[in-house]
């Protein structure tokens, strides 16, 4: 009867290794950021009152109820409260405007409703006021899952950034794809090379000593490997963040994040 | 005036609770360079104490290695309750002091 | 305080402010001399014995511009046997101080918490003021790498 025990036990192995394999087949692969941080950088994020970044939301709490403009108005008089109103908004961004008939990111949304509801000047890109504001609307969508809006608008936008990750380019003719795909968990030099998901931007960066988009992020990685950086604002910076909010669709916003 | 973030817990009377501090400050270090071969100068908070109804119960002298934003964490035993208060001072002496109260149950 | 730099360009804002003599030297950086030097001047002509005091470091630092950095010290914190003070130096920065911690029997534990810059893979050194006079030492070597990417 020696056969057939040994039959059992392959079959009960065979089963046990299916069930492996569909658990790491339903496990996310994605990973943020956060979980290969250190643990001292990740007690950093969760507590807000150690995480620099909440200066930022702050200032962008004072900035959201300023009346400004010609018409004397703030962002609290059409938007009212931020933590109901702005909740999820920031994980939906870019979105399509109608008003640029192209797409906008937070940071452009914002500008926007300066402009045109505020009569205001627009914020200068990467300036702290615009910082604070978007790291503030940013906070409300935090533990949301990232949720690109489903419009068809959109998706040539998307399918550009797409093409620009994927394209080689700079003095090491290298693509975002060549680090942030193939070489994604393995380190350059002594840092850790992450998946690059957007998920927690405006962030405070060790590295920067300060708070920056991801535009400035992505600035840092287009001089990483010698190609030109776009000004910010370029349709190329909303692009890529498109195509990166879709690939990050459906973990979790961490604004304001740290980053080494 | 610089933001400040200051986490302090209430305590029970007798226990050692962890008080965190963070300042809104960019500790400019005084050696990084400008464009023109001179260096942006030096910024920093030098000084940092705090008291618990007027009687110093910590106190810090900082250089230029320590971080931009600086963060302090240190301990009290929680004997009685009060008015803390926690003061930064900087370079040119200029001050600034924030209230709290500290709740010992 | 005692107000020291290698930074020759610094020399006249710290003698302004501190009014001590400088030690002008090139390169811009701490050596374990003078990081031995500023330890002297903490701790006068006492001996330092080894232990005690424990720092709490990550081995490999994520970013030098921020390394958090917490200090324990064995001590009861009682009114007759507490800490004084923690100083904690560096050998490779610009300057060779990091700061100084004046504690008390009302801090319960001794304990300080903060986070450091660090220009290269060096030793760091914290040095424990005890009521009795003492003083105490503890070491730790970094390694601090640059950034893959550097921005500019």
């Amino acid at each position: 009867m020696m056969p057939s025990v040994a039959f059992t036990s392959m079959l009960s192995c065979a089963v046990a290794v299916s069930t492996v394999i569909a658990a790491a087949q339903t496990r996310d692969p994605r990973r943020s950021g956060f979980e290969d941080m250190s643990r001292e950088s990740q007690a950093m994020q969760r507590d807000d009152t150690a995480n620099p970044g909440m200066f930022a939301v702050l200032e962008g709490e004072e900035l959201w109820r300023a009346k400004v403009g010609s018409r004397k108005t703030s962002c609290a008089d059409c938007h009212q409260n931020a933590e109901v109103s702005m909740r999820g908004a920031a994980a939906r961004y870019p979105s399509f405007s109608t008003a640029w008939n192209g797409p906008v990111d937070l940071q452009g949304q914002i500008n926007l409703c300066r402009e045109t509801r505020q009569n205001a000047p627009p914020f200068p890109l990467e300036g702290p006021e615009l910082l604070a504001l978007s790291a503030y609307v940013g906070k409300q969508s935090r533990g949301m899952s990232i949720a690109p809006p489903d419009d068809a608008r959109l998706e040539p936008f998307r399918r550009q950034g797409e093409a620009l990750y994927n394209m080689r380019q700079g003095q090491l003719n290298f693509s975002c794809a060549n680090c942030h795909e193939d070489h994604a968990g393995q380190r350059l030099a002594g840092s850790l090379i992450p998946q690059g998901h957007p998920t927690g931007y405006p962030l405070y960066r060790l590295e920067w000593q300060g708070i920056g988009s991801l535009q400035r992020r992505l600035r840092g990685c287009l001089i990483g490997v010698r190609a030109e950086p776009y000004a910010y604002g370029a349709e190329e910076y909303i692009a890529l963040e498109l195509f990166l909010m879709s690939r990050a669709r459906g973990m979790a916003v961490e604004t304001p994040a740290i980053r080494p | 005036m610089a933001r400040v973030l200051i986490n302090l817990p209430k305590a029970k009377r007798g226990e050692i609770v962890e008080i965190r501090t963070l300042i809104q400050h960019p500790m400019e270090t005084g050696y990084r360079p400008k464009g023109d071969g001179t260096s942006f100068p030096r910024d920093i908070i030098r000084n940092f104490v705090c008291k618990l109804n007027g009687i110093e119960v910590f106190r810090a002298d900082l250089f230029p290695a320590i971080a931009a934003n600086p963060f302090i964490a240190f301990t009290i035993k929680a004997e009685e309750g009060g008015t803390m208060t926690f003061s930064w001072i900087d370079d040119r002496g200029r001050s600034q002091t924030e209230t709290a109260d500290f709740i010992v149950e | 305080m005692t107000e020291r730099s290698v930074q020759p360009k610094l020399s006249r804002r710290a003698a302004l402010v501190g009014g001590l003599a400088l030690i002008v030297a090139r390169p811009a950086r701490a050596t374990p001399e003078a990081m031995q030097d500023a330890i002297r001047d903490f701790i006068g002509s006492a001996p330092v014995r080894a232990g005690r005091v424990k720092m709490d470091i990550p081995p490999l630092v994520e970013n030098g511009n921020s390394v958090p950095l917490a200090i324990t010290v064995e001590s009861p914190m009682t009114e007759g046997d507490f800490v004084k003070a923690i100083a904690v130096f560096n050998e490779k920065n610009p300057q060779p101080n990091i700061g100084v911690f004046h504690l008390g029997p009302r801090s319960g534990r001794a304990f300080v918490s903060t986070r450091i810059r660090l220009g290269d893979s060096q030793n760091i050194t914290a040095i424990a003021q005890m009521s009795d006079g003492s003083f105490w030492s503890g070491s730790v070597e970094l390694i601090v790498t640059l950034p893959a990417c550097a921005e500019n």
